[in-house]
């Protein structure tokens, strides 16, 4: 077998074993606080809210929901990984063996991914407690749900590279990645806001994702599924490059 | 000619604040070789390791592991290349059995072969019973043989030891420096950092002393010791306190009752020491260098290079 694939492989097990020893911590909390949202939103409120694009409320926003835990768990899984094996210096094992940037890279967005793959699979299976879930196009679903989790795969471990101390791994997601998904269309059709702030919400990228992913699960959406995929890809493209220059220059892991 | 295991051409590093750890420096370790590379904290030792194990960036100059440039051929440079750093840097979450399978994965080593090199290293370093408890629950000296195992198990032909016995209690050190001999005369270069000099004089053949980012010597350690222009020996003795402190020789000092130094110029043999004893009427019980040899040697090389920046400042 090819040495580089044994070297991507062994960072990839090692990401989920890690996320799997600490199940109380990883998986546990989404599936706890997303069945709240279901609860709450969806049973207790939604029936008063009434429809949404010819969907209950719950049915709306499940998708949402779904990609919301996608989106916090890859991030989280990458950037508290790598952060850690900065603190902790086992990064210098990495970094003294001969595996290439890309594959470092590569291992640890698929260690984010799986992650963010497993929580959204418990968050989806939760759901069907509360409601019953369609399939538009099951293509969408999973091209999208997996395109997301890389690109916050990426952000988590940009986000690591600059991290110095714990402080630094956790405001990029309370203070940018919070609001940016509560404002993304989780909760609400962009329809329903005044033209300004719809126009405000086309500059958020969470925004294309969830509606992405709700055309494939209700085939309805507020944003053409073209651009959605042009953003998503375009977004991954650019940070996968960028964290690859970080790499090289080594930026936070070699003086 | 023998191939060299590493070879350092005009190495420097000034790092961000403006420091020079290096100054140009040129070093040649020769396969085979058990090396030492000594100096003072400070001295720009781990600047270099650091550079060749590619944890740190240089500035200038070109490195080579086993013949592979570091900066072309960086991938198969490093496949020669293990290193026991300083500090402990494993995740002390992770399992000493998993720690070591994972190391040899990252260097393309299937996973059944890993597990049997991981064994075989587990086993000679004495932690084969500890393979499936988390890092954290060894003890200081079980966590610096589990850096040493996990260093080899890719089993690289140059092995770097950064103070790889700091802090480890002397029956264990003295193990570990069988096992380093040991895998020394099975064909693995190392290079050793200590500031335990006796450390070196035991187990290395030649010594490089850095200071200042400055390689001040670089040759065997038989040459260097040969430079060594004076000794310190401490006699235990019965009777003759009085007498002996009296002695107008300015070399004779009396420490305590019964303890005295003597200092012994190159050459000059113990024969006129025990003659002047005899001579007292004292009773020799013991004898002992003061210090070790290298590490006189070391501060007498250490020392000077400061005296001369001291005046060179003054100037």
């Amino acid at each position: 077998m090819n040495g580089r694939w044994i070297a991507f492989e062994t960072i990839v097990i090692k990401e989920i074993r890690r996320f799997l020893r600490i199940w109380s911590q990883t998986l546990l909390p989404p599936a706890i606080t997303i069945s709240l949202y279901f609860v709450i939103f969806g049973n207790l409120i939604g029936p008063r809210i009434g429809e949404m694009h010819g969907f209950n409320y719950i049915e709306f926003i499940v998708p949402g929901l779904i990609m919301m835990s996608v989106i916090t768990n890859a991030y989280a899984n990458v950037v508290s990984s790598f952060f850690s094996m900065k603190f902790q210096h086992s990064i210098e094992e990495l970094v003294v063996a001969p595996v290439p940037n890309h594959v470092i890279l590569s291992g640890y967005i698929a260690g984010g991914v799986a992650r963010g793959l497993c929580v959204g699979l418990i968050v989806t299976l939760l759901s069907l407690f509360f409601t019953n879930l369609h399939v538009h196009n099951l293509g969408v679903i999973v091209s999208i749900v997996i395109l997301t989790a890389i690109l916050f795969s990426l952000g988590g471990f940009i986000n690591a590279m600059y991290a110095t101390k714990f402080d630094d791994i956790s405001i990029v997601p309370t203070f940018v990645l919070t609001p940016l998904t509560y404002l993304g269309g989780v909760f609400y059709s962009i329809d329903l806001l005044p033209e300004f702030w719809q126009n405000l919400s086309l500059i958020n990228p969470i925004l294309y994702m969830v509606n992405a992913f709700r055309f494939g699960l209700l085939g309805v959406s507020d944003i053409p599924l073209g651009v959605a995929y042009g953003m998503i890809i375009g977004f991954v493209v650019v940070l996968y490059v960028y964290a690859l220059l970080l790499l090289k220059r080594g930026v936070g892991i070699r003086s | 000619m023998t191939q060299a295991a590493l070879a350092i051409r005009g190495l420097t590093k000034t790092y961000g604040n403006g420091v020079n750890a290096l100054q140009g420096i040129d070093l040649e370790v020769s396969c085979g070789d058990f090396f030492a590379l000594l100096g003072p904290n400070g001295a720009g030792k781990s600047t270099t390791l650091g550079i060749v194990s590619s944890l740190i960036n240089k500035t200038d100059g070109q490195v080579s592991v086993m013949g592979y440039d570091l900066d072309t051929q960086r991938e198969q440079a490093k496949r020669n290349l293990g290193v026991v750093p300083q500090e402990f840097n494993f995740s002390v979450f992770e399992k000493v059995g998993d720690i070591l399978v994972t190391q040899a994965g990252y260097y393309g080593i299937p996973a059944r072969t890993a597990a049997q090199s991981a064994e075989k290293y587990l086993k000679a370093l004495g932690l084969w019973d500890k393979r499936a408890e988390q890092a954290r629950h060894l003890s200081g000296g079980m966590k610096r043989r589990l850096m040493i195992a996990r260093a080899l198990v890719h089993e690289p032909q140059l092995l770097i030891l950064d103070e790889p016995t700091a802090g480890v209690d002397i029956e264990l050190r003295r193990g570990m420096w069988q096992f380093f001999t040991d895998i020394n005369r099975e064909g693995k270069t190392i290079i050793l950092t200590t500031h335990y000099l006796e450390e070196a004089e035991a187990l290395c053949r030649n010594i490089a002393i850095i200071d200042k980012g400055r390689i001040l010597e670089n040759t065997s350690k038989k040459s260097l010791l040969a430079k060594l222009q004076q000794e310190t020996y401490v006699l235990e003795f019965e009777g003759g306190n009085e007498r002996l402190a009296r002695l107008p020789d300015p070399r004779w000092t009396l420490r305590e009752n019964d303890t005295v130094e003597v200092v012994i110029r190159k050459g000059e043999g113990l024969n006129a020491v025990f003659q002047t004893l005899e001579h007292l009427g004292v009773r020799v019980n013991s004898i002992r260098p003061k210090s070790n040899r290298l590490e006189e040697l070391f501060i007498h090389l250490v020392g000077k290079d400061a005296k001369r920046d001291a005046q060179g400042a003054t100037i």
